[in-house]
Parts: structure tokens; sequence; C-alpha cells
């Protein structure tokens, strides 16, 4: 196999052969697409976590692009890269589904720290001041203290919340929370599970009978199911996305911890993979850091 | 489609070893390709690049040329140089003789700090230390709440305050732990970003004041390209002393450990392996880097075996099976055994050649065999022959299976005692060929025993 510049340089053969003088001209004056301003473009993508085979493959794209004469300066190939990342992202269906004949039923997971119960938090916040009546259900019965912190949570926000000792079965506080759900007409239920790496095969079987424990009382139920990613997490995000789509039908993302310096890139690099929209971003430790997500100010961080 | 790192580098370099006449095209062929297994597994890439090139000189340099294999020798260079990327560690904790010792950890929300400070406590704990814990994350809700149930599992004594200032907190909990004859102290401070100039500050702050002997910085193994730049911006604001690395019990390929020593100059000195907290262990840069390329680490493995496995029941086993009374009691007992080691993914990831091999759906079987076994009744535990089909079929019903899966693990049972008698005949080496198929694995075949007292049982 010939390497990505090898190939790249072949294409610029054709591509002078093609264009002759011009694009000879430009070469020399160094301000056509040069290697280094491509291997550039491929180190930003990576340096973003974007995965070094999904930045090749961006770059190559770029190359073609340039090749097929839609820019053609240096200057230009970031922003081509740039606006044709952000156009993708915008077909990302990233509204959230609800449940028009109430309760609408939201099911949240995660591998362990990706900050699940902080975003849970969040998206309780957000839709409590938007009006809904909403409910938290506490699954994470297995990490000391998440109940409380849960707990702390929902006080503090303001929304109710179904509980059980830590300890418990989660399938049976799923059960009691769709219960009262249901009874008491919340319009929104958002469950919290417990972190639990991808790999531990009965974590996830257990994740999936929450799953189902959610569906047999209310059809259709979960309406969105979550996985909260942390956007400092590398190449792993792919395998995690998938185990979990594989126990759960995942609907979507919750990119958490986009505040530091890590910029998310894996959520486009997997998309080759296994595309799932992201749907909200979380910002920081405050419920009122979340917002929905934005494909143009998501690809302007990504090459800042 | 995304192979493990290891599976990678492992199908690289059999390709390399097998190479007679080193090349500069097909040794810079071979590290392009170690350069992408690399990245993926979210090495820096900028270690990347040095790492190649390195590498790429080393290879076409004169050790290569001259010795007798030069694919072994490349092999050999690409895993020196990955040991001294992460290397050298050194574990020993510089102690306070006046006075408690004091460890701080600090990290990003959501690195696993509370945990570790318990575990790290734990493992001091069994190194005859009497640690005190000190919930200094006021931050995060229900964070004391946790480090003082993870205290209470361990009885140990946990210092915190309601609200207040974390320095100051840290401050007076030495003075805590000298009143309780404490004589360590771990510091779990709350997860901050490293560029909160605030939260920075405050870890300074904490770090001048009770002035730690050891500063850990705790780090995801899960993380991207991002790892380096927050551990170097913790470094830079507190000096670290070392690592520790948590989450490395999931798939993830760990590329932070190859990049965080190279960029910081600080080692990994701990790596966090599950959720219990008797998960975890010292780094080994030599170990890990045999197990990223697919040789094995088998004194891991045994090391942890000889913790979990009680050497007298191991005997007594070992016994029973040269006088061929093994009975299925004694098998479910080895089963408990082995889930006590960890997952099988992990157990068997250790051992050469095996890094490959996915074994889900035998980690899966076992809470099945269990079931099976947990419903037969004493005798027939120990007397599997007097099983006959109405038992079988009440067996089945008991453990929720059919008795096509009671008869398969009867079956598995038996060759495993066939297998048993052979090993205490000798005649071991052909019988280990079998078949490695996912399911059958717990019962047809445990994990190869790694030599030492006690082990040959399995």
């Amino acid at each position: 196999m010939p390497s990505f510049f090898e190939k790249l340089k072949s294409g610029l053969t054709k591509t002078r052969e093609k264009f002759g003088q011009t694009i000879r001209a430009v070469l020399t004056l160094g301000r056509g697409l040069d290697e280094s301003t491509l291997e550039e473009l491929t180190e930003a993508l990576i340096a973003a976590d974007v995965g070094p085979r999904a930045a090749e493959r961006m770059a190559r794209d770029v190359e073609r692009a340039y090749r097929a004469g839609k820019f053609s300066s240096t200057d230009e190939a970031l922003a081509f890269l740039k606006k044709d990342m952000c156009e993708s992202l915008k077909r990302w269906d990233t509204a959230m589904k609800w449940n028009p004949a109430g309760p609408t039923v939201w099911l949240v997971a995660g591998v362990n720290g990706v900050g699940k119960t902080t975003s849970i938090a969040k998206l309780a916040k957000y839709y409590k001041d938007r009006k809904k009546r909403v409910m938290i259900a506490a699954c994470d019965t297995y990490r000391a203290a998440a109940v409380d912190q849960i707990a702390i949570w929902a006080e503090r926000i303001g929304v109710e919340i179904i509980k059980h000792q830590s300890g418990g079965d989660p399938a049976a506080v799923a059960y009691d929370a769709i219960e009262a759900a249901v009874a008491r007409k919340v319009d929104l239920l958002i469950v919290d599970t417990a972190g639990r790496l991808h790999t531990k095969d009965h974590l996830m079987r257990e994740l999936s009978k929450i799953e189902k424990v959610l569906e047999r009382r209310l059809p259709g139920a979960p309406h969105e199911v979550l996985l909260v990613l942390d956007a400092t997490t590398g190449q792993n995000a792919v395998q995690q996305a998938r185990l979990f789509h594989e126990s759960i039908r995942l609907t979507g993302l919750f990119l958490s911890k986009l505040d530091g310096t890590a910029k998310g890139g894996i959520v486009v690099g997997m998309r080759d993979q296994i595309d799932l929209p992201v749907k909200f971003v979380g910002l920081g430790e405050k419920p009122d850091d979340i917002e929905p997500f934005d494909a143009q100010q998501f690809t302007d961080a990504i090459f800042s | 489609m995304f192979d493990s790192l290891t599976k990678n580098l492992d199908n690289i370099l059999r390709r390399i070893k097998g190479t007679a006449v080193i090349t500069e095209s097909n040794t810079r062929e071979a590290m392009r390709e170690i350069r992408m297994a690399l990245l993926e597994a979210d090495v820096s890439y900028k270690v990347v690049k040095d790492f190649t090139t390195i590498c790429q000189q080393r290879a076409m340099g004169q050790e290569v040329l001259r010795s007798v294999s030069p694919g072994q020798q490349v092999v050999k260079i690409v895993h020196d140089e990955l040991v001294n990327l992460m290397g050298p560690v050194d574990h020993a904790i510089q102690y306070n003789e006046h006075g408690p010792t004091i460890i701080m950890l600090a990290g990003l929300q959501g690195s696993g700090k509370t945990t570790t400070a318990a575990k790290l406590a734990r493992f001091l704990q069994h190194k005859g230390h009497t640690p005190m814990l000190v919930a200094a994350d006021v931050q995060r809700p229900a964070a004391v709440e946790q480090l003082k149930v993870l205290g209470a599992q361990l009885k140990l004594p946990v210092y915190f305050e309601d609200g207040g200032r974390p320095p100051r907190i840290c401050e007076r909990s030495i003075q805590a732990a000298r009143e309780k004859n404490c004589d360590l102290v771990v510091l779990d401070t709350a997860g901050r970003l490293h560029i909160d100039e605030a939260l920075m500050q405050e870890l300074g702050e904490i770090k001048d004041r009770v002035k730690p002997q050891q500063v850990y910085l705790v780090c995801d193994a899960m993380t991207g390209q991002d790892a380096v730049n927050s551990a170097n911006e913790f470094n830079q604001k507190i000096e670290i002393d070392g690592v520790i690395l948590t989450k490395l019990d999931g798939d993830a390929r760990g590329g932070a450990a190859l990049s965080i020593k190279a960029v910081t100059g600080k080692p990994i000195k701990f790596i966090g392996m599950g959720e219990r907290l008797e998960s975890l262990e010292e780094f080994h840069p030599d170990r890990m880097a045999s197990r990223i390329l697919g040789m094995g680490d088998v004194v891991s493995l045994v090391e942890k075996v000889q913790a979990q496995v009680d050497a007298d029941r191991a005997r007594e086993l070992e016994e029973k099976i040269r006088k061929r009374s093994l009975t299925l009691e004694d098998f479910l007992e080895q089963l408990q055994q082995v889930k006590k080691l960890g997952s099988l993914q992990d157990i068997m990831g250790a051992l050469p050649g095996m890094s490959g091999v996915d074994f889900s759906s035998a980690e899966g079987e076992i809470p099945r065999v269990e079931a099976i076994v947990r419903s037969m009744t004493f005798e027939e535990r120990r007397d599997p022959e007097i099983i006959d089909s109405s038992r079988r079929r009440r067996i089945a019903s008991g453990s929720g299976t059919n008795t096509q899966e009671v008869n398969q693990l009867l079956k598995q049972f038996r060759q495993m005692k066939k297998v048993m008698k052979q090993f205490s005949e000798g005649s071991v080496r052909k019988n280990l060929g079998g078949g490695l198929s996912g399911g059958a694995l717990m019962a047809r075949r445990p994990p190869k025993p790694p030599r030492g007292p006690g082990f040959r049982v399995r």
C-alpha cells in the first residue's frame, strides 16, 4: 500500500498533467496545496482525537476537492475542511424525542467518571426551566454515595426523584420510577444508571434489563437512550459506543466536559463506524452549563 | 476492524520477525504501521513521531545488520523503546520520619480520584501502614459521603469537615492524623480542569500548606490526545511525583501510559484495574511493553494468583486431582477462585499469544455453569455419575437452563478430569493443543497454570 503522501504526490502529478502550467506555477510559488499543509491538517485532526484513520481520510477528501478545483490555495484548505465538516454535522438529528401521550422517558448511560449524574442534573434543569415536570430515577445503586449525589442535585434543582437504598436492584428502581412517572403524570423521567465499563458483560446485561423494564411498563420507552461521552476520551470511545449500542439501542450522545482543552473530535472520527448525533454538550460543573449541540461552534472549536 | 493495539503490533511484528533482510523500505513500512497502531491507541502524536524515528534509526543500525535474526532484533528494539518510553519507575514512597507521610491526589473530574484514594489507602494498609483518608473534595455533591462509605469498608478513619476551604481542611487533617496515630494520610482533592486558574491555585495552596511527600496525578486510561496537555499543566502547577492510571481493566489501550512519561518526565506508578478496592497494582513498564507487544504478562498474573489463591486449598486440590477424586464441588470453588483474579479476558490477556482471543462469551458462561452446579445436590456434585435423566431435568429447571446444557457441562467435566489425570501423570503437552472455542472454555480448559507451588492443578 503506497503511503498517504505518495498517493498525494501521484495525485498531484495527475493534477499537474491536467492543469499544466497553471498549477505548476502555483506549486512553485508555494501557494498550492502542499504536503506540509495536509500534514498540518491531519495532525490538527489527530490532536483533536478524530483518530488517525479518519484524519487521513479527511485529509484525502481535502486533497481530492483541491484536485477537483473546489479551492485553489493552501489558505483555503482549512476553510474548506471546516465547511465540509460543519455541513455534514448539521445533518445530525439533534432534536430530543418526546412521547406526546406522556410521560417521556430518557435513559442515560456511560462508562465510569464521564459525568452522567451531573449531565442528568443539567438536563433536568434545562427542561424544568422550560416548564416541564421532571423526575429522576436514581438507578446508580452501585457506586458509594451515588444516590446521595443525584438526590442532592434533585433537591437543588427542585425536581422529583425516585430512589432506593444503595446496593439495591437498579431495575427495581427503574420499575418504581416509571410507575410513579405514569401515576404522577410527569412530563419527563430521566433514568440515571451506574457507570460501567462497556467490556463488563454482566453489567451491560443489567443495563438492558433496565431498558426492558421501562419498555414493558410503557411501550415505546425509553424514547431517548443517551450515552454520556467524556470529551477527553480518545479512540476508546468507538468501542464504548459500539458495545453500549449493542445492549441498549443508543439514540444519541451527551458530550460532557467540553469546557476543558479536549476537543471531543472522536464523535466526528467514529462516524464511519457508528454515527450517533451529539444532542447536548456539557461545559462545566454548574447545572446551567449545558447547551444543545451546535455544529458550527463545535467545528470551530476542533480547529481552534 | 478495530483491533487492539496488541493485536495490531503483534501482526506487524510477526511479519517483520520472519524477515531475513532488513531494508530501509521494509522497516519504514513497519514503522508506519506501528505509528498508526500507536495513534489508534491514543499515544500522543508528538511522542509517536519521536518513537518511530528512534526505532527506525536503531533498526538501520549495526546491531540489527549484524544480528543473526534481524527481524527479531527489530522487535526487541521496539520493545526496548516502549520500556524506555514508560520507565523507569520507582515505586518507593518517600516516607516522612517526623509525623505522617502525606500523599496528595489530584486530577480531572471523573478520573477516579476518590476510588483511587481508597485503593491506595488499602494498598498501603496491607503494607503495614495506618492510613487516614481525607475528604478534601467539597465541590462534587456527596463526594465526602462516597469517601466515608469507602473508608468504612476498609475500616479506616476518614477526616472530613462540613464545608470550608480545602487547604484548611487538609491542614487540620494532618493534626487529626497525628492524634489518631495514623502514619499516612491520603488527600482526596476535588476534580478540576487544568485550565481553571482558581482551582489550580487552590491545589498549590494545599501543597504549600501540608507539604506532601508524594503528589500523584490520577489519570483515566481512556483519555485521548489531551492526556499530555492536562498532565503537563498539572505538573507545571503543582509538580507531581507520578501518575496513577485508572480504568485499565476495560479495553482502553492506554496510550496515555506511553505519552505521559515522555512528555512530563513523570512515571506511571500505579494502575487501577477495576472497581473493587483491591484492584490497584504497581506499574511495570517492561510488563506493559510485553503486554502491548503480545508477549504476555505472566509475571503479573503469577503475582495476582499468589495474592488471591489460598495456597493450602490449592495443594489440597492438587492432591485430589492426583487421587482422581475431583468433584464438581471443587470445580465450583475453582471458578470462584478464578473470578477473584478478575475477568477472564484480563487473565488470559496476560498470557503469551492469548491477547487476540475474545473470551467474552466464555466469561458469560461462568454464571450459567455456576447455576447448574449449584442446582445439584451435594451428593450429585461429589459423584456426577449418579445424575440420570430425571435428575438432569431437575437440575436444568432449577438452574434455568436446559438438559443439553447440563449434559454439556457434565461431559466437559469428565473431559477435564481426564486431562487433569494426564496432567498428574505428566503427559500434558499434546492435550493442551485442544480447541479454545469460547463457550466451552471454562469447563474444558481453565486458564493454563503458571508454574509455581500449588498452581499445577489448573
